[in-house]
């Protein structure tokens, strides 16, 4: 059995352990805010503090100046928007219909959620840029949401069918022995227990497009049309060190909505993830 | 969290099939109805488009070209089969897959086990491993640059303290873009996979692990004969789903070095992108995806051969 003193020593080293991930997880994000905040002539510096000796906020005018960054957020909020929406509405049936028909649908399903996400992006890419190109949709949000919403319906489709599993079937069939239809044990009893589930996934497929890059780089061409990662690539480049605050001020800004969403759903989604993992 | 009652319901369904033999066929064109307004896209918008990149993987499609395109057999792979700057690209991705999915499934191991533990400031680590999850992959690039940057960044600094030498240029020199940029990898995927090993962790049977304890059984033995059999599915599942995912990553490496220096950092994805939309060859692109779906195919049927050779 081991003593109290090495019961000890094990605790301290846990501790160092877990001091060390926490370091190792925030510093860069740290350095960002850091940068976000100090003056151009400390960034030329050779000795970068931590801590800004004259911190400004001279980086976020400069880059609102800069590059359309306004306009690159309301784009980005149009087709996360859009794309959650649509994403939801479309997969929630399916969902359903998954999770309480097993069989050869439910296996259908779930073998397409993991094929979807073993080919590459290009083997894809390049087809749907040649169809988008047909409609005319390339270099429009509309084209991009329908990018969006395909792409983010594998893992909604996952989320959903957990949580529509998690609702007990017995409370519709008890609903239906009371009396009430289909359609009105779907609204009263099922609808309210999935709505948390439903408002985490749609959440979810909304940071998913706001974060979104590869799709984003390849169909929307003009400035004014493009999201805010496409935007927050043209800072970079030949930067010399009076660029590197404005940079991170605009990176710093374009990360405040994701975070601040996924800080509200994450519990959720993490429960959402396994239940559709332990029960498939 | 509702998702509780869903064993019991599975479980109470199983033990009486012979009550209700034959499901109800008339609600089968109901299933239809909810299915169709997802199926269409996928269709659409995800199936089409992939069997029509297998398809142009044999033509010599082009951008911006007036003449129709043709089909010109396995011309494409012949070639793609002789080109070194490919198969370079492909080690590279191979070296970076690997490289950044075994040090991130052995970090977050260690810290899932640690945050399984009661110990103080475990809140504090779950906050922050939310950061890389949640940052677009973008700015995760960005920000790294910062922490790179020869002259601003903090890791040059760093080094100066300790008297290390003046540092060094880590995105640009040949020798260290690719640990450097595989260091990131590792940074932003290791949340997810904390994530899911966590919730491993605490579906292993607790008694077992505190009887194992009362019969001497040390840490090591304990993980061993105890939470590493619980684990297994899901580490075995998260590494695949990692592999596969930073095969296919993109916009990191894309932020970081855009392949350079001198393509040391040229992962396949970033090849093909700059072969379909850069140079306009689609169809030699399209064959690039379809040998990386073929690879990718066969590691994970070697993978789910020896998980299911494990299970027995």
């Amino acid at each position: 059995m081991s003593g109290p003193r090495t019961r000890g020593a094990v605790r301290t080293g846990q501790y160092l352990a877990l001091l060390a991930y926490l370091v190792f997880l925030a510093v860069p994000f740290l350095w960002l805010i850091s940068t976000a905040f100090k003056p151009a002539a400390e960034l030329g510096s050779l000795h970068p503090t931590w801590i800004p000796e004259d911190p400004t906020s001279a980086n976020f005018r400069q880059a609102f100046d800069e590059q359309p960054l306004l306009r690159a957020a309301a784009n980005s909020l149009v087709a996360a928007v859009c794309a959650a929406l649509i994403a939801v509405v479309v997969a929630t049936p399916m969902a359903y219909a998954t999770a309480r028909r097993r069989g050869r649908l439910s296996a259908a399903t779930t073998g397409w959620v993991v094929v979807s996400q073993a080919f590459p992006f290009v083997l894809v890419i390049i087809p749907l840029f040649l169809v988008l190109k047909n409609l005319h949709l390339i270099n429009t949000v509309t084209g991009l949401v329908l990018v969006y919403v395909v792409w983010s319906l594998p893992f909604a489709l996952w989320m959903l069918t957990g949580y529509v599993r998690a609702v007990p079937a017995e409370l519709e069939e008890a609903a239906a022995v009371d009396g009430a239809g289909r359609l009105r044990t779907l609204v009263s009893v099922t609808a309210p227990l999935l709505a948390p589930g439903i408002v985490a996934t749609a959440l979810f497929a909304f940071i998913t497009a706001w974060n979104e890059f590869f799709f984003a780089l390849v169909l929307l061409k003009t400035p004014e049309k493009q999201t805010l990662p496409v935007v927050l690539t043209h800072f970079l480049g030949a930067e010399g060190a009076a660029d590197l605050g404005p940079l991170a001020a605009a990176a710093f800004l374009a990360t405040l909505p994701s975070l601040v969403v996924f800080a509200i759903i994450q519990k959720r989604i993490t429960s959402g993830m396994l239940t559709g993992a332990v029960k498939s | 969290m509702t998702s509780v009652t869903a064993p019991e319901r599975s479980g109470g369904r199983a033990g009486r099939p012979s009550d209700r033999p034959a499901p109800r066929p008339r609600t089968d064109h109901g299933a239809w109805f909810l299915v169709l307004p997802a199926l269409i896209p996928i269709l659409l918008l995800s199936v089409g488009p992939l069997l029509y990149g297998i398809a142009l993987a044999f033509t010599d499609a082009q951008s911006g070209r007036t003449r129709a395109t043709q089909w010109v057999g396995t011309l494409n792979f012949q070639d793609l089969l002789h080109d070194t700057l490919f198969w370079e690209s492909f080690r590279i991705g191979l070296l970076w897959a690997v490289g950044v999915t075994v040090p991130q499934f052995l970090l977050a191991l260690g810290l899932a086990l640690l945050l399984d533990q009661r110990l103080r400031f475990r809140w504090l680590a779950r906050a922050l491993a939310i950061v890389p999850w949640a940052m677009p992959e973008v700015v995760v690039g960005i920000m790294w640059r910062l922490v790179y940057h020869p002259d601003a960044g903090i890791l040059n600094e760093t080094v100066r303290d300790l008297g290390l030498g003046d540092g060094r240029d880590w995105l640009t020199s040949l020798a260290t873009a690719l640990p450097a940029v595989i260091l990131v990898g590792v940074w932003a995927g290791m949340p997810q996979t904390t994530v899911a090993l966590l919730a491993g962790l605490q579906n292993t049977p607790r008694e077992l692990h505190e009887a194992a304890a009362l019969d001497g059984a040390g840490a090591w033995r304990r993980f061993r004969t105890v939470t590493w059999p619980a684990l297994r599915p899901v580490a075995f599942a998260i590494t695949a789903l990692n592999f596969i995912w930073n095969l296919n990553s993109f916009a990191l490496v894309y932020v970081l070095t855009s392949g350079g220096p001198g393509g040391r950092t040229r992962l396949p994805m970033l090849f093909a992108y700059e072969e379909a939309f850069r140079y306009g060859q689609f169809g030699y692109a399209a064959a690039m995806g379809c040998v990386m779906v073929a690879v990718i195919s066969v590691l994970l049927a070697v993978h789910l051969a020896s998980r299911l050779k494990g299970d027995e």
